[in-house]
């Protein structure tokens, strides 16, 4: 118990706590990596996380949530502008308070990697930045398809891990992050923490190399697989966590044990600094504000001026206008059209022959 | 002249080679290299060391009694001491303190008894970053009995010489008597060793013992050329209160001096709101001893997420953004209060979250008159709540008022919110922590590049690299020479220049290619064309040597 005399802060019992996580905001980057029908599971495992997210505090400037969001609205969704997650439509995850942030063909790669590394045009909107800074603690949540050592996105590319361990790197670098939690949950997951080389990271998977991660249950009226397995364990273990709960990382871990999820889920937590057990659900999950309170106040004595004439505002030059107008327009590598270069051989395979006659082949081989 | 079918031969193979080998080979390396525009790498390197060094002019001046008009001539025009201390192994600062002693006699501004300073006067115009320190006799009644330092709101201080210095004192003894509590003035008014270490907390990592300026450092916002403040009035019950605050003349006439003083520090920009039918998301519990509704402190923690999902923000750039909420509670939960965490009484009625804002709760059950009519007409006390939102800017700021050496007493701070000494501090950690960091991120962009040797680095991008060195190396040296003022704003320039080429939105390319990928873009390509001209290169050099042998 810390007790500074007439000043502001007063620190209880809750002391340990403030100092023990180092964080003052919370953040969450949910990704989901794949579009058309029937990778519906994987637009209802994102929202699920989604909802407990906001659901235990995090506010939605604060969520950057990129799905192809071609679920909703689908034209063979029998119940339109709804995503379930659970079989006989018992929950609706889509809802009417989503904000996605990258949605359709926004979700690629390059701007997955912006968004991670700061490094977006400056016309982007608040809402898509992760304006993080060194106290504040990250929630990444990625699903889709994946394989050993990368993750497809969208069906046109891919996300190595080394790239990824790179962008956790550059966040290190520029203190974007104070502790970080990354959860995968795709086929082979484990192999996208294995490169992960920045302090203070922890990483959770649902399923090892080598093994799949499977679907949970289909719906017979929807047609299609509803939640992935360790998604769906995943928010069973969040629907008892509420804002002032106790739970630590220990408990996260146990989550979907083999004989429920059929793969074998992984973590790892060699880069983190403090000890799991000391790590509370809501670090990461929720978003518990430390509050001091004020005991200082400044006497005022003057009487408020009257505001007569109305002030030319002058308005500061917020976004570089000049310079978006202006821009020059991005450099495209140039390839050569195609079939150039078949038709190139081609064209020097016959100048060879005619030069030479297939009979004086021997004098070059 | 006519030359044989296979000398033909040779030649077209030795020919193809040869071009090959000439323009083919660097027109392909030269049409693949990335463009990398030069960085100045090694200079970059000598501002990673961060040495700095930091000086403090410091004038001294005597009062009639303190010294004998023989030693006054004694007495040394300059003098300076310096200190150094290693922060985390490798990096040195230097304290260096340039004492420029100056007596002079002003006796008439010490003659009368009132305790006001000359601080009114055109003498104690001090630059920024200077200090006054005047010296006065141990038996002067300016001071109250257990004070021995009045620190003012102007740059100057007050500083009575200690009983030991009464009788038979010799100059020596008495500069080496004032040295150290000039050195201590000066830790409470300009900088000390925790200001600075604080400062840096993003190279060194905290020791654990000194959780007061662990706190002090989560509470108070990052440095950052621009801030956004957010006044909101939140109203839950529009039916039994109508709410006027006069917001405009408020901001203009108690929060602006402040912002104007600070804007050497950052850029500001504010904007109010008034929020109807939002309530708090915490149920307040009755207390009966008090007859009133109270919050506890440990539920205050979970008051501001709901609320915050339904604050706007006008705020077009990527600034932090400070959230100041006036809540008035509604008719049947009125008064409300709050409690700390011992029940004990806060007279503020207001709490703040760290890198965040404030929150302060106003009871109007007091302005119902005897037949309250609802809607009750209500003017907002502006002066209550901007004192409280002030001290709660303060904080969040980082001006930090921390407890004081005992013996010392600190004028209040005046109507602008902010004295000059405590400017000139937030000035000094300011500095100190934008040179850190921009040469924390000029030095890891560098190593990035580096370290990814695919990466296009643009002549823009040099550029800005360029001119945040030199506004780098410019801070320094502005710091060593004492020039707060210019020394703040390199350190912005620099700050600016850095962030705009670290976050480059060029500076990203999909750029990790694994070597099986490399071999099956360019075995197709080269394979078949080499493979003819190395068999006939092998069929001329074996000719060749069977020619030798016979």
């Amino acid at each position: 118990i810390f007790f500074r005399q007439g000043n502001n802060i007063f620190f209880g019992d809750s002391a340990g706590q403030f100092f023990s996580s180092g964080h003052t905001n919370n953040w969450a980057v949910l990704v989901c990596t794949s579009r058309f029908w029937f990778n519906y599971r994987h637009v209802a495992n994102t929202l699920s996380v989604y909802r407990s997210v906001k659901r235990l505090g995090i506010p939605d400037s604060h969520i950057v949530l990129m799905l192809a969001d071609d679920m909703a609205c689908n034209h063979r969704n029998p119940k339109p502008a709804t995503v379930f997650s659970h079989k006989n439509m018992e929950l609706n995850v889509y809802g009417d308070d989503v904000e996605v942030d990258y949605r359709g063909y926004e979700v690629t790669v390059e701007n997955f990697l912006r968004v991670l590394t700061g490094r977006l045009p400056p016309s982007t909107p608040r809402s898509k930045r992760l304006l993080s800074d060194d106290r504040s603690n990250i929630l990444i949540y990625l699903t889709g398809h994946g394989g050993n050592g990368f993750l497809k996105f969208q069906d046109s590319e891919e996300i190595s891990n080394v790239e990824l361990a790179d962008a956790f790197e550059q966040m290190w670098q520029k203190r974007r992050y104070n502790e970080l939690l990354f959860i995968i949950d795709t086929c082979q997951g484990a192999s996208m923490y294995e490169r992960f080389y920045s302090p203070n990271l922890m990483a959770l998977a649902s399923s090892q190399v080598g093994e799949d991660s499977l679907s949970h249950q289909p719906d017979l009226a929807i047609g299609v697989h509803l939640m992935d397995r360790y998604t769906f364990y995943l928010l069973e273990f969040l629907e008892d966590i509420h804002p002032a709960s106790k739970a630590n990382m220990n408990d996260l871990f146990k989550v979907c044990p083999k004989s429920q999820c059929v793969s074998t889920p992984g973590h790892r937590t060699d880069l983190f600094l403090r000890d799991p057990g000391s790590v509370l659900i809501t670090d990461f999950f929720g978003s518990v504000r430390k509050v001091e309170i004020t005991t200082e106040a400044i006497d005022l004595t003057d009487p408020i001026k009257e505001v007569e004439e109305r002030y030319m505002h002058s308005y500061v030059d917020q976004l570089p206008v000049s310079e978006i107008i202006h821009q020059k327009p991005k450099q495209k590598d140039w390839h050569p059209p195609d079939g150039f270069i078949l038709g190139l051989w081609t064209l020097i395979l016959l100048v060879f022959f005619q030069t030479y006659g297939v009979k004086h082949l021997r004098h070059i081989f | 002249m006519f030359l044989s079918e296979r000398r033909r031969g040779q030649l077209a193979a030795l020919s193809i080679a040869a071009v090959v080998i000439i323009v083919g080979v660097p027109l392909w390396w030269r049409t693949t290299e990335t463009y990398r525009a030069w960085l100045p790498v090694s200079q970059i390197k000598e501002l990673a060391k961060l040495q700095l060094q930091l000086s403090a002019d410091v004038e001294v001046v005597f009062a009639r009694g303190t010294v004998t008009p023989e030693q006054q001539k004694k007495v040394p025009l300059t003098q300076t001491q310096e200190e150094e201390r290693a922060i985390d192994g490798d990096l040195i600062i230097l304290f260096l303190i340039l004492l420029i002693r100056n007596t002079k006699l002003e006796s008439k501004f010490f003659s009368c008894h009132v305790l006001f300073l000359p601080e009114d006067t055109a003498l104690s115009e001090s630059p920024c970053g200077s200090l006054v320190v005047y010296v006065i006799p141990e038996s002067s009644s300016l001071l109250p009995e257990d004070v021995n330092v009045y620190i003012g709101q102007r740059r100057t201080a007050l500083l009575r010489i200690g009983p030991q210095m009464r009788v038979g004192k010799t100059l020596e003894q008495l500069l080496a008597h004032l040295e150290p509590r000039i050195k201590q003035v000066l830790q409470v008014m300009s900088f000390s060793h925790n200001d600075i270490t604080a400062a840096l907390s993003d190279r060194v990592r905290f020791s654990p013992d000194n959780k007061e300026s662990i706190a002090d450092s989560m509470r108070a916002f990052k440095s950052s050329p621009g801030y956004e403040i957010t006044f909101s009035l939140l109203n839950p019950d529009p039916k039994s209160h109508r709410l006027h605050w006069d917001i405009e003349g408020a901001v203009q006439t108690y929060i602006q001096p402040l912002l104007t003083k600070l804007s050497p520090v950052a850029n500001f920009s504010i904007d109010s709101q008034t929020l109807y039918y939002t309530m708090l998301g915490v149920n307040p519990r009755f207390d009966t001893s008090r007859s009133a509704y109270t919050l506890n402190a440990d539920s205050l923690a979970h008051v501001i997420n709901p609320v915050e999902a339904r604050l706007g923000s006008n705020a077009a750039s990527s600034n932090p953004v400070l959230n100041f909420l006036l809540y008035v509670p509604d008719a049947q939960h009125s008064p409300l209060y709050i409690q700390g965490r011992k029940k004990q009484e806060v007279p503020s009625n207001a709490f703040h979250s760290p890198r965040w804002g404030g929150i302060m709760v106003y009871n109007v059950n007091g302005f119902y008159g005897s037949e309250p009519e609802f809607p009750v007409d209500i003017n907002i006390d502006m002066a209550k709540v901007m004192g409280v939102f002030l001290a709660q800017l303060r904080l969040l700021l980082g001006v930090q008022s921390s407890t004081p050496p005992p013996g010392f007493l600190v004028a209040r701070c005046g109507s602008t919110g902010l004295a000059d000494w405590e400017l000139d501090r937030l000035m000094w950690s300011r500095s100190v922590e934008n040179v850190a960091t921009a040469t924390t991120t000029i030095t890891s962009l560098a190593q990035l590049l580096d370290q990814i040797g695919n990466i296009v680095i643009n002549d823009n991008i040099a550029q800005q690299v360029s001119s945040a060195v030199t506004s780098l190396q410019l801070a320094v040296a502005e710091l060593e020479a004492g020039n707060l003022g210019f020394a703040l704003q390199y350190s912005k320039e620099a700050i600016l220049a850095s962030e705009k080429a670290f976050f480059d939105p060029s500076l990203l390319h999909l750029l990790y290619f694994p070597d099986d990928q490399k071999f099956a873009i360019y075995i197709p390509l080269f394979l078949p064309m080499c493979v003819p001209i190395l068999l006939s290169l092998l069929k001329i050099v074996s000719e060749a040597r069977q020619r030798l042998e016979c």
